[in-house]
């Protein structure tokens, strides 16, 4: 047993701890050190807290903790690369889970109405509330992601009708049934209302994330992530425990930061993605499906010709990457062409992906060196050097629509400009359009070329004609 | 269908329509394919190699074109060949018909349909069926091999133990197909390259190859691009500039190769004899224009001479000097055409009059003349012309007035007064701690490499399972119903925590240099 003084002490060590392994992150070099730093974090803060504040009940601990942490080294070991996403979201609506059964828990305890009394209890009963609500949401959120992520649910966005008024109603009920509780829970009831809230809650995390288009994921994941530090950050609260507040705030402004700048990377407002629905509110989609003309195919020994004779080459790698699993073949051009001396470099759109950083991560699985990844407002304007951009199995990203047409669904967002090269190869399956449902004029460009089929197999092709 | 090539008749063309590799693959469009004896002896193709591909080798050229339904020719039809097309019967090849008007009218009286891979448009599409600009490619290579041949230097510099060797330098006038492919040539060779255009757009094409574009000091109206990638005439002023420009460079190089064609007129005279004769002794003036009259005052078509110990080059059939290449490509620009012009592989061509290129190429069809075709808009600096990221769509947050934040603020000030009015000094030390995070975070996070958002993700994740704390506060209860529910708890955050940092340093791990 130690006192409560190291105990708090340890929390302030493991808080800094936190905030240096986030740090850690803003390079290459540093990260792994900051991982570490989380890791021993991590572990002074169980320690302080078994050793402080745990009375009783060690087997039990010590085999859930054993249990579940043999289940997540061997989730962590057998992930791919691709499926990240899903691990992301999964592992969010745990931490919604325990919001929620803490939650529960502290409500259950009949030490609460010794502690506190008159306004202290009203707070502590809100704090409860709040953070079980947070909590729900995650986790029914994060489900329904994870399904759509995993492909387990379909991708499109279902739309309810009259959502936002069912939205509304989920939210009116909340309020209402909150101040039952705290009404109720200072004669000692309460769990009644804090049940059906917890009900609507789930709901509503469902519904929110059914109406999100495929597109829109990396801004669901992300604002997930931020969900799940607010959720602690709530706990942290009724607990009256600082390291999970501040744990819980950093957690969630990173979330909110990453869902801010995938908005911006799309020119959308974080609540026109949460209202859902992607493309079924802009009646221009339809009028911009049309084909705009006649696109020029090529095939992959062109393409190897065109690779070869280039200096500078663009690779603009998309969702279709991870999907057709190219990333490797990627990489084994990548090096045959370097060798040769071309210059390839990789540039990535901040919304290439189902979540953020999907293609770095992907690309540094196949052992492209980091720095020839290059973000979207590092290459923009490199692009008339050039000499061949290959865009595999991305379309919104590279739509010069979305600067020319003010009428486009995607006006404004930025894109990377691959049609100011001198060639663009776009690897595609068919002349679908994208997530946005909005033509590509990229594709009828005079300087664009079309390469259609699976990206995997016809990259195997241009490999083996280099 | 049965396509047919005979022997070129043209005196001096060593050039045949199809070279057995591409005969092979126009049997793949279901063609049967017929050559006469001994037409692509001169580009090095054998009988034997046609017959290896499958090719019926027939002996005289009147039987050829009494059978075959298709003709692929090189050249215009000249001779007895004028009077061989027959009603139904198609022809492909070069015909001129703006020069050879009396030509086109006895061709369109045949009834046959013909076909002149002159008349292709100059159009991104067609660049495959774009048989001029093969040859093209070809004349200009071919021109600084001939350069070569005639100056008594080398190309490339050389310092060695018998002395320095200058590098050779070469001018080339008019940086089109022809242009380009003489400025690579003359490069890897070794020369010191300078190019002069009247079309200002080409300055980055010619750069790209490492050669100098010459700029002329002179304001004109506008550029010199004419219709289909070709330059226009240009003003007096204009062509005067150009001309001293091109007298001041001849004191300097070595070799000039000039190749401005403008399309229906005769060739610009752009080096004046006195020009051509300022140059140093031994060196060498290659005319890819001398067809169209040469771009040279000294130029006599298809001869070598020298003039004042200059060398001015006017061979005619540069491309026919690298036959079996020649032979090569265009062979497979026709079968390009050839390809367009059955869209069902059968063997049977449809002339689609709709199709632009299709349209464009015939000359005359069912006994009609069909030339000139129909302006088409040809888009040759469209590729510069790309769109313009117009500011379109500015986000409309930010042209609000400052009067919204404002008011945002001040509700939230009054909000955070109201809260400390009713709120426990317990409370606000919490609420305290809970600010200052979010803006620590806030700071941190924005330091990320966009490069390593997903790991961010997995760390943050794993660290918000910190609120396993909140369970292991509770297992010690004793009410049963708690403890497990702590325990259940415990349990899940645990595979967070080492599942969540175990995947983001395996991540980590994998980004390197």
């Amino acid at each position: 047993m130690i006192n409560e003084g190291i105990v708090n002490v340890s929390y302030i060590i493991a808080t800094i701890l936190f905030i240096l392994a986030l740090g850690g992150l803003s390079n290459q070099e540093t990260a792994r050190r900051g991982n570490w730093y989380g890791i021993v974090g991590m572990a002074i803060a169980l320690l302080a807290t078994v050793f402080g504040e745990v009375t009783a009940q060690y087997d039990k601990l010590i085999v859930a903790l054993l249990v579940g942490g043999t289940v997540g080294l061997i989730l962590a070991r057998r992930v791919q690369m691709t499926q990240m996403p899903e691990l992301v979201a999964i592992l969010h609506s745990l931490v919604g889970l325990a919001a929620v059964a803490v939650g529960f828990a502290n409500f259950m305890d009949p030490a609460r109405l010794a502690h506190y009394a008159g306004v202290e209890l009203t707070i502590h009963d809100i704090e409860t509330y709040i953070g079980v609500l947070i909590g729900a949401v995650t986790f029914s959120g994060s489900v329904i992601a994870f399904g759509k992520l995993s492909g387990r649910i379909s991708g499109n966005p279902l739309i309810l009708p009259a959502r936002h008024w069912l939205n509304l109603l989920l939210l009116l009920g909340s309020i209402y049934y909150g101040y039952e509780f705290v009404v109720q829970s200072v004669e000692g009831g309460g769990l009644m209302p804090l049940i059906i809230m917890t009900v609507l809650a789930l709901l509503f995390g469902m519904h929110m994330v059914m109406a999100i288009g495929g597109a829109d994921m990396p801004v669901v994941v992300s604002m997930l992530n931020s969900y799940s530090g607010w959720a602690a950050s709530a706990t942290g609260f009724m607990l009256g425990n600082d390291l999970l507040i501040v744990t819980g705030a950093l957690v969630g402004s990173s979330g909110a930061i990453l869902s801010y700048i995938m908005c911006r990377a799309m020119n959308r407002r974080f609540l026109a993605v949460i209202a859902g629905g992607f493309g079924t509110g802009g009646g221009g989609a339809a009028g911009g499906g049309e084909q705009q003309g006649e696109v020029a195919p090529v095939d992959a020994a062109e393409t190897a010709a065109l690779l070869s004779n280039a200096k500078e080459v663009m690779i603009i790698p998309g969702y279709g990457m991870a999907v057709a699993q190219a990333q490797h073949t990627v990489f084994e051009i990548t090096r045959t062409l370097r060798e040769k001396g071309v210059n390839v470099r990789f540039g990535i759109h901040p919304v290439a992906g189902r979540m953020p950083g999907h293609m770095n991560v992907l690309l540094a699985e196949a052992k492209v060196p980091y720095d020839i990844v290059f973000e979207m407002d590092e290459v923009n304007e490199d692009f008339p050097d050039v000499d061949v951009s290959v865009v595999i199995g991305a379309n919104d990203i590279v739509n010069p629509s979305a600067l020319t047409d003010p009428d486009s669904p995607i006006a404004g967002m930025p894109v990377l400009e691959c049609w100011k090269g001198k060639v663009s190869i776009v690897l595609k399956r068919s002349m679908a359009t994208g997530y946005a449902g909005v033509q590509n004029p990229l594709f009828f460009l005079d300087n664009t070329r079309m390469l259609f089929g699976d990206a995997k197999a016809t990259l195997d092709e241009v490999l083996k004609a280099l | 269908m049965l396509i047919g090539v005979p022997r070129e008749i043209c005196e001096g063309e060593r050039r045949v329509a199809t070279t057995p590799d591409v005969a092979a693959q126009l049997m793949k469009l279901g063609f049967d394919v017929a050559v006469e004896s001994g037409a692509g002896e001169a580009a090095s193709f054998s009988d034997d190699a046609y017959r290896d591909a499958g090719c019926e080798v027939i002996e005289s050229a009147g039987e050829l074109w009494a059978r075959a339904d298709i003709v692929l020719k090189v050249r215009a039809p000249e001779g007895d060949e004028t009077g061989r097309l027959r009603d139904g019967q198609t022809m492909i090849g070069f015909v001129w018909p703006g020069q050879n008007p009396a030509l086109l009218e006895q061709l369109a009286k045949s009834g046959g349909t013909v076909m002149a891979m002159d008349s292709v448009p100059r159009i991104s599409r067609a660049q495959k069926v774009d048989a001029l600009s093969s040859m093209a490619n070809i004349a200009g290579y071919r021109a600084v091999v001939e350069a070569a041949q005639h100056f008594g230097r080398f190309f490339m510099g050389q310092i060695t133990a018998a002395g320095k060797v200058p590098p050779a330098r070469v001018l080339v006038i008019g940086a089109g197909v022809a242009g380009l492919a003489a400025i690579g040539a003359a490069k890897s060779m070794g020369a010191i390259v300078r190019s002069f255009d009247t079309r200002p757009e080409v300055k980055e094409q010619v750069e790209s190859m490492d050669a100098e574009f010459l700029m002329l000091d002179f304001e004109d109206d506008g550029d010199g691009s004419g219709s289909g990638g070709y330059a226009r005439v240009m003003s007096e002023e204009f062509i005067e500039a150009e001309m001293e420009l091109f007298a001041e460079q001849a004191k300097d190089v070595d070799v000039i190769i000039t190749t401005a064609l403008i399309p229906g007129k005769p060739a610009p005279k752009l080096i004046t004899a006195e020009t051509a004769r300022s140059m140093k002794d031994g060196s060498v003036i290659v005319d890819l224009a001398a067809e169209q009259g040469g771009n040279c005052e000294l130029t006599v078509p298809g001869e070598v001479t020298v003039d004042n110990g200059v060398t001015i080059i006017a061979y005619t059939d540069l491309p026919s000097r690298l036959a079996a290449q020649s032979s090569q490509l265009y062979a497979t620009n026709l079968r390009h055409l050839l390809a367009d012009l059955t869209p069902g592989k059968d063997g049977n061509i449809v002339v689609d009059m709709e199709d632009e290129v299709i349209r464009g190429a015939t000359i005359c069809k069912d006994g009609e003349t069909t030339w000139p075709p129909p302006v088409v808009e040809v888009s040759a600096a469209s590729a510069e012309a790309a769109p313009a990221p117009a500011p379109a769509a500015e986000p409309a947050g930010e042209r609000k007035s400052v009067v919204g934040p404002l008011v945002g603020m001040l509700a939230g000030g009054l909000a955070l007064l109201g809260l400390g009015a009713v709120a426990p000094a317990s409370f606000m030390a919490h609420f305290t701690v809970f600010v200052l995070a979010c803006f620590v975070g806030y700071m941190v996070i924005w330091n990320v490499t966009p490069a390593l958002h997903t790991p961010l993700m997995s760390v943050t994740n794993a660290i918000s399972s910190i609120i396993i704390i909140g369970a292991l506060l509770q297992i010690s209860s004793t009410d049963k119903l708690i403890m497990w529910i702590a325990v259940a708890t415990a349990g899940v955050t645990a595979v967070n925590i080492a599942g969540g940092f175990a995947v983001t340093r395996r991540m980590l791990e994998m980004f390197r240099k």
